[in-house]
């Protein structure tokens, strides 16, 4: 192996670490922080992804020229509309089912083939796709055997700025701390002064939203048709429960180790193969370590 | 001020609190009594909002308080310190502190809280969950009081903390009690710290009250005998 390929087989690692850092991030917070085992948030994947091809097909329509920004604007739309919904469906729905982890596991599973349906008889059953900005497109050359897809550089970055967008949130602002601190204990939260109802519901808004946004980025590398989030959703809770639930620390190490690993072993092997030696170590790391690689303990 | 009137409290099916009617003035200090098991707990969590009422009524200085959810009545001026202390142990001391700021008019810790418990300001970045038990009793105070309470109920402070600590939260309490001024409503079943604190004791036995004395009159001898088994 030369230097040009180790330098893009990393390139790739990394590449792929940004998209399941994208994909875990939301569900890190979901499933991770609140404990909430939510089967359709691959379903708010692909609402962000279908809200980027709305978005991209009104540029088209409306302001051709400016089809250069659409997805700077896909973004935040994307997020507002799996934000508004998330916040929908907690207070509609995921409200009721707190305390009954299984019924919230079947009941969202419900919820997920309602949402595929929705999406069929909205979009259509076909794939849609939305044609890639111009400067996204094309590799950016190194060198002349080095190459680099500018899109997936445009996803690292994007990747980079909402997981530190998320720290900040977290864990320098007010709304972070009621966030926390109701994740831990609901009850003892309610009982010094957090309104809890709020916060549950502006949590789950804020991982969907994330969701979103990891689905209008989907739209960079794939197209989109009514189950494409069944295809994101399995990655997603692998990198949660790899990576330990409550830590969002361990979310971004776990994105990252299995990215690397699978990108390594794909050189090696063929792609199912990587995968499935992935899947293994991860089964053997959690029959060690149920509670996932990243947890940190205090007395109590 | 804080008056609890013919309150019913069910924990689940079974018939917990009975009948119980309580008032505490403003500035006071009420004790409740009892072994384990007598529905200390289920009282105090009924008043703070954690176990519904089944009847009868809570009120704070005329403010009906019943069938508000907790952080309303937190709003409305009661603050909780529970059993087992309950501190958020993966945030650190000052973010344990800071939960309680929901309704202050100012974000940051005010200062009297390190004045009264220096330890917690040299523990100020530690995790909550890796403090002794006695600092989370402090923790769990702290994070009470600066929700400016009129009225601040603790649940068993003594449980598993060490017999000199004890003694400090008492006094550290009392002086609290009177530069603060609020009112106390606290469970015991260690007489020693509730004859320190309390001017009015009730005894609950089998989630009615079956005694209530004020301090002066109070019969030593017939509380032990409601306390020992």
């Amino acid at each position: 192996m030369n230097f040009s390929i180790a330098v893009m087989q990393a390139f790739d690692g990394l590449s792929l670490f940004s998209v399941l850092l994208l994909m875990a991030l939301g569900l890190a917070i979901i499933f991770g922080l609140m404990g909430v085992i939510n089967m359709a948030h691959g379903e708010l994947m692909t609402l962000g992804a279908y809200m980027t091809y709305l978005t991209a097909s009104g540029f088209e329509k409306y302001a051709p020229n400016l089809m250069g920004i659409y997805i700077l604007v896909a973004i935040p739309v994307a997020f507002l509309a799996s934000f508004a919904l998330g916040y929908a469906l907690e207070r509609l729905f995921v409200q009721w089912f707190y305390r009954r982890p299984l019924d919230t596991l079947l009941a969202t599973w419900g919820l997920s083939l309602i949402l595929q349906q929705a999406y069929r008889t909205i979009f259509g059953s076909g794939e849609v796709s939305v044609p890639l900005p111009s400067w996204l497109n094309g590799p950016w050359n190194l060198n002349s055997t080095i190459q680099i897809p500018l899109n997936r550089v445009f996803i690292i970055a994007l990747a980079a700025g909402v997981t530190l967008g998320v720290y900040v949130l977290l864990n320098r602002t007010r709304s972070g701390l009621r966030i926390r601190a109701v994740t831990q204990n609901r009850a003892m939260s309610a009982a010094v002064g957090i309104n809890t109802r709020k916060v549950d519901a502006l949590t789950f808004a804020l991982g969907s939203g994330l969701a979103g946004i990891a689905g209008c980025v989907f739209t960079m590398i794939g197209s989109t048709n009514p189950g494409t989030g069944q295809l994101y959703i399995v990655n997603a809770f692998i990198v949660v429960v790899f990576g330990g639930v409550q830590s969002l620390m361990g979310t971004v190490l776990s994105a990252f180790s299995i990215a690397q690993s699978q990108s390594w072993l794909e050189y090696f092997m063929s792609g199912s193969m990587a995968k499935m030696t992935m899947l293994a170590i991860v089964i053997v790391v959690l029959y060690f370590k149920p509670s996932g690689l990243f947890t940190t303990r205090v007395r109590s | 001020m804080f008056e609890v009137s013919g309150l019913d409290v069910y924990y689940g099916e079974s018939y917990i609190i009975r009948n119980v009617s309580l008032s505490l003035p403003e500035k006071g200090t009420l004790a409740v009594m009892g072994r384990n098991g007598m529905g200390k707990t289920t009282l105090l969590k009924a008043l703070i909002g954690m176990l519904p009422a089944r009847s009868g009524s809570i009120r704070l200085g005329g403010v009906d308080l019943t069938r508000l959810a907790s952080y309303a009545r937190v709003k409305a001026g009661v603050a909780f310190v529970p059993q087992g202390r309950m501190i958020f142990p993966m945030l650190n001391v000052q973010e344990n502190i800071m939960t309680g700021l929901e309704y202050s008019s100012s974000k940051s810790i005010p200062s009297y809280i390190y004045r009264f418990f220096p330890v917690l300001q040299e523990m100020k970045g530690r995790r909550g969950g890796n403090l002794s038990g006695g600092q989370q009793q402090m923790l769990a105070i702290a994070r009470a009081l600066v929700t400016d309470p009129k009225v601040l109920i603790l649940d068993e402070p003594t449980e598993g903390i060490q017999p000199s600590i004890i003694k400090e939260i008492a006094r550290t309490l009392n002086d609290l009690k009177r530069e603060l001024g609020f009112s106390i409503l606290v469970s015991e079943q260690v007489l020693s710290f509730a004859m320190e604190v309390a001017d009015q004791f009730i005894v609950l036995d089998r989630g009615r009250i079956v005694h209530e004395e004020a301090k002066e009159s109070l019969n030593i001898q017939r509380v032990k005998s409601f306390l020992t088994v």
